[in-house]
């Protein structure tokens, strides 16, 4: 069975194969009045598919929250458009809320998120009043309650729904939120670090649900997260973002097994496992969106850049990387990254492109 | 050297409704210029234990055992000599510490406190300088001696709780979860900070945290615990690539090796909950949530016994020499049936 619901297009309005979600060159500038304007998204092509795991990876501050909440409507684009269906998310509160049915959030931190004095069934039966879910579908509130929960893997529904936050485990809590996203029928999850404050114990577990809910329900789901292992463990596809641009992109095993950009490969480096990679730590904080810099946005801390001719940046190409602007990379199935060095090395004779170039 | 030494250690807190044995017999050593590492569930007791080092446990807590520092026990001594040790012998980077630095007082002053308080005859003057060259030793300008914390990212304010754990320069630190909350690079940063002072310094560092994979690539041994006991130890590379103990095995396997087919679209979890430490399950406590327990496994607490060379294992079906014993009755030994 699939979660499609009431809201939807009209049947056979979207062609086979085309996004449910589509988001194309968003902007989304925060702060200004007096503070310096952050350019938290900066121009960003990303599509999820229908019942695809898409991951956005990168480090804190690079603008995955900022790009969860425009892909949530609750947070506006300052440029660019943001579509379900190929529907373009309105501005009026019904709009929104029809919105907001099709694209639920499972937040970050389970714990912060749940009224500690309301019980899981309240906090499940939440969304289902908001959307008047039960007078719409002539269910009673309590059987969707209970189904919801059961999905999440909560079962049996009834040992849980009197429970209070603080009688439950932090996997436990996380089913919770993630139940009551499922209760209102979604299309799309967005989930924003949903494993990064629970025990690795749990981690799996949890990530086996969000894959099980796809198989199962044909969801989608847009996960954000600094893990790439999380993206090897459940994403069909991997976009990897550096200071609010998607700096590379593409099947999630083409882009962990043979990742183009210097930043993919540092952030690759850098996962503790089994030592394969000489790690590459980049030095400095992760960046800032009041100020970032011209030519490659990655400039600055760009390890091919700083070896210089032994990575193969010449003089000519180095002055390129800190003056050049990059265009976005284009919304594609297949594997593209954004790097002038790549760019030069896919074009240089004899050497067979490394990135096919389906742009 | 030894540095520390902790021998059949147990931490019982009294609970509304009875005693929660959260430390239940553990042994554990790190030597000079070792990375030791602990690793476990939350709740497993990790912190318990660490705040036994310097005897930091919440009063009421009733400890027995020996915790060795230097051959001298922490739980015996006078509070006179305990004040000494604390800071100058060891320190403690508590979990979560990062967000407790005081919002309204500069970090370099927070860096000098200890050195003013511990160290009788230091200068502020004296501490102040030494407190910019312990910033500038964890990365960061000695200009941010001014900054408030709040001025500082997440990774900067565990620097500067790292700067402040070299104040009164220790021999042992112990770290418990330094990077939890921090990102990856911003992990890989702090991990390798301290294990760059450990080279530097000849620091001992009792390393703790929930993510085996971070302790596998980091440290010379490993310890993983469960319900208040260490359930195996070894070298860290080995504990996280070829776990022996089942729960081990499962803490390992919850971070894929990316690139590995087994981890793809198949992300490996443990189901349950680890036990509540007030009503452990009978035998080897992690039977309830074990997927090779047999029968015996319900009956029989299995001790920490070898497990091949340079490790040991607590589980009836882990073989003196580390070799899985097949998941039936008749293949646990006679003795532990
Ligand atoms: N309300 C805000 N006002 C100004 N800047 C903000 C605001 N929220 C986030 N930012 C900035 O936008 C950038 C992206 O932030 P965020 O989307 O939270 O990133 P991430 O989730 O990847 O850590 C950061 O530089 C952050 O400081
Ligand atoms: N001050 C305390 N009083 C009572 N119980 C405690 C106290 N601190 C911890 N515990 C209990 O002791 C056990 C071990 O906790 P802790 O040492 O914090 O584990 P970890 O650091 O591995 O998460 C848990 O069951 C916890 O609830
Ligand atoms: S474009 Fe230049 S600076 Fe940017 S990532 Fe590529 S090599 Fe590095
Ligand atoms: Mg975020
Ligand atoms: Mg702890």
């Amino acid at each position: 069975m699939t979660a499609t619901t009431a809201g939807a297009g009209p049947a056979g309005a979207t062609p086979e194969g085309s996004p449910l979600l589509a988001l194309e060159d968003v902007h989304v500038v925060l702060g200004g009045h007096g503070a310096p304007s952050a350019r938290a998204v900066d121009g960003v092509h990303l599509q999820v598919r229908r019942g695809e795991i898409v991951a956005l990876a990168g480090e804190s501050g690079c603008g995955k929250t900022t790009l969860a909440r425009t892909v949530l409507g609750l947070q506006r684009p300052t440029s660019g458009r943001v579509l379900v269906d190929g529907v373009e998310l309105g501005t009026s509160r019904a709009e929104l809320r029809a919105w907001r049915r099709r694209v639920q959030l499972v937040p970050q931190d389970p714990t912060g998120s749940l009224n500690p004095r309301r019980t899981v069934y309240e906090a499940v039966a939440e969304g289902l009043r908001i959307h008047r879910i039960p007078a719409e579908t002539g269910r009673r509130e309590d059987d969707l309650v209970a189904e919801a929960l059961e999905r999440a893997g909560l079962r049996p529904a009834e040992r849980f729904v009197a429970r209070y936050p603080a009688e439950l485990s932090g996997g436990q809590r996380q089913r919770v939120l993630i139940a009551g996203a499922l209760a209102v029928g979604p299309e799309l999850l967005v989930a924003d670090e949903p494993v990064s404050s629970l025990d690795a114990s749990v981690r799996g577990t949890i990530l086996a649900l969000l894959l099980r809910l796809r198989d199962e329900l044909g969801l989608s789901v847009l996960v954000v997260t600094h893990d790439l292992g999380l993206a090897w463990n459940i994403a069909d596809r991997l976009a990897v973002m550096y200071l609010g641009r998607v700096v590379e992109a593409g099947p999630t095993e083409e882009v962990l097994a043979d990742p183009q950009h210097p930043y993919t490969q540092a952030l690759l480096s850098v996962v503790p496992e089994t030592g394969r990679l000489e790690p590459v730590v980049l030095r400095g904080e992760p960046p800032d969106a009041t100020a970032i810099p011209a030519g490659c946005r990655f400039h600055p801390r760009c390890p091919a850049l700083a070896a210089g001719p032994a990575a193969g940046v010449g003089d000519g190409l180095a002055a390129r990387c800190r003056s050049e602007a990059l265009p976005l990379l284009p919304p594609s199935a297949g594997h593209t990254a954004a790097c002038l060095l790549r760019d030069a090395e896919a074009q240089a004779p004899g050497n067979p492109a490394s990135v096919p170039d389906d742009g | 050297m030894t540095l520390l030494q902790v021998e059949d250690l147990h931490v019982t807190y009294r609970g509304g409704e009875g005693d929660v044995p959260a430390v239940r017999g553990v042994d554990l050593t790190v030597a000079e210029g070792e990375v030791v590492g602990l690793a476990g569930e939350s709740g497993c007791g990790k912190s318990t234990l660490a705040s036994t080092v310097l005897r930091l446990q919440p009063a009421g807590a009733r400890v027995t055992g020996k915790v060795l520092l230097d051959d001298e026990d922490v739980l015996t001594m006078r509070w006179g000599r305990l004040r000494a040790v604390r800071w100058a012998a060891a320190s403690v980077v508590f979990q979560g510490a990062l967000h407790s630095l005081n919002p309204l007082q500069r970090v370099g002053d927070q860096i000098a406190e200890p050195m003013l308080l511990h160290e009788p005859g230091t200068t502020r003057g004296t501490a102040a300088r030494r407190a910019a060259d312990l910033l500038e030793r964890v990365g960061l300008p000695a200009s941010r001696v001014r900054a408030y914390p709040h001025q500082l990212s997440g990774g900067q304010r565990q620097r500067v709780m790292i700067a402040m754990a070299l104040a009164c320069s220790p021999r042992l630190v112990v770290a418990d979860e330094p990077t939890t909350a921090l990102d990856v690079m911003v992990q890989a940063q702090v991990l390798d900070l301290l294990t760059g002072l450990v080279a530097d310094l000849g620091l001992g560092l009792l390393l703790i945290s929930h993510d085996l994979s971070v302790l596998g690539s980091t440290c010379d041994r490993v310890a993983v615990m469960y319900a208040g006991r260490i359930v195996e130890t070894g070298p860290g590379r080995d504990l996280f690539t070829d776990a022996r103990h089942p729960y081990a095995k499962a803490l390992a396997a919850a971070f894929p090796t990316i690139g590995d087919p087994g981890g793809r679209l198949s992300p490996a979890g443990l189901p349950g909950d680890p036990p509540d430490p007030a009503a452990l399950p009978t035998g080897c406590s992690f039977h309830p949530r074990c997927t090779v327990a047999v029968a015996a496994c319900e009956r029989r607490d299995p001790l920490l016994r070898p497990a091949g060379p340079g490790r040991s294992a607590a589980c009836l079906l882990v073989g003196e020499d580390g070799s899985p014993l097949t998941g039936t009755d008749g293949d646990v030994p006679e003795e532990l049936r």
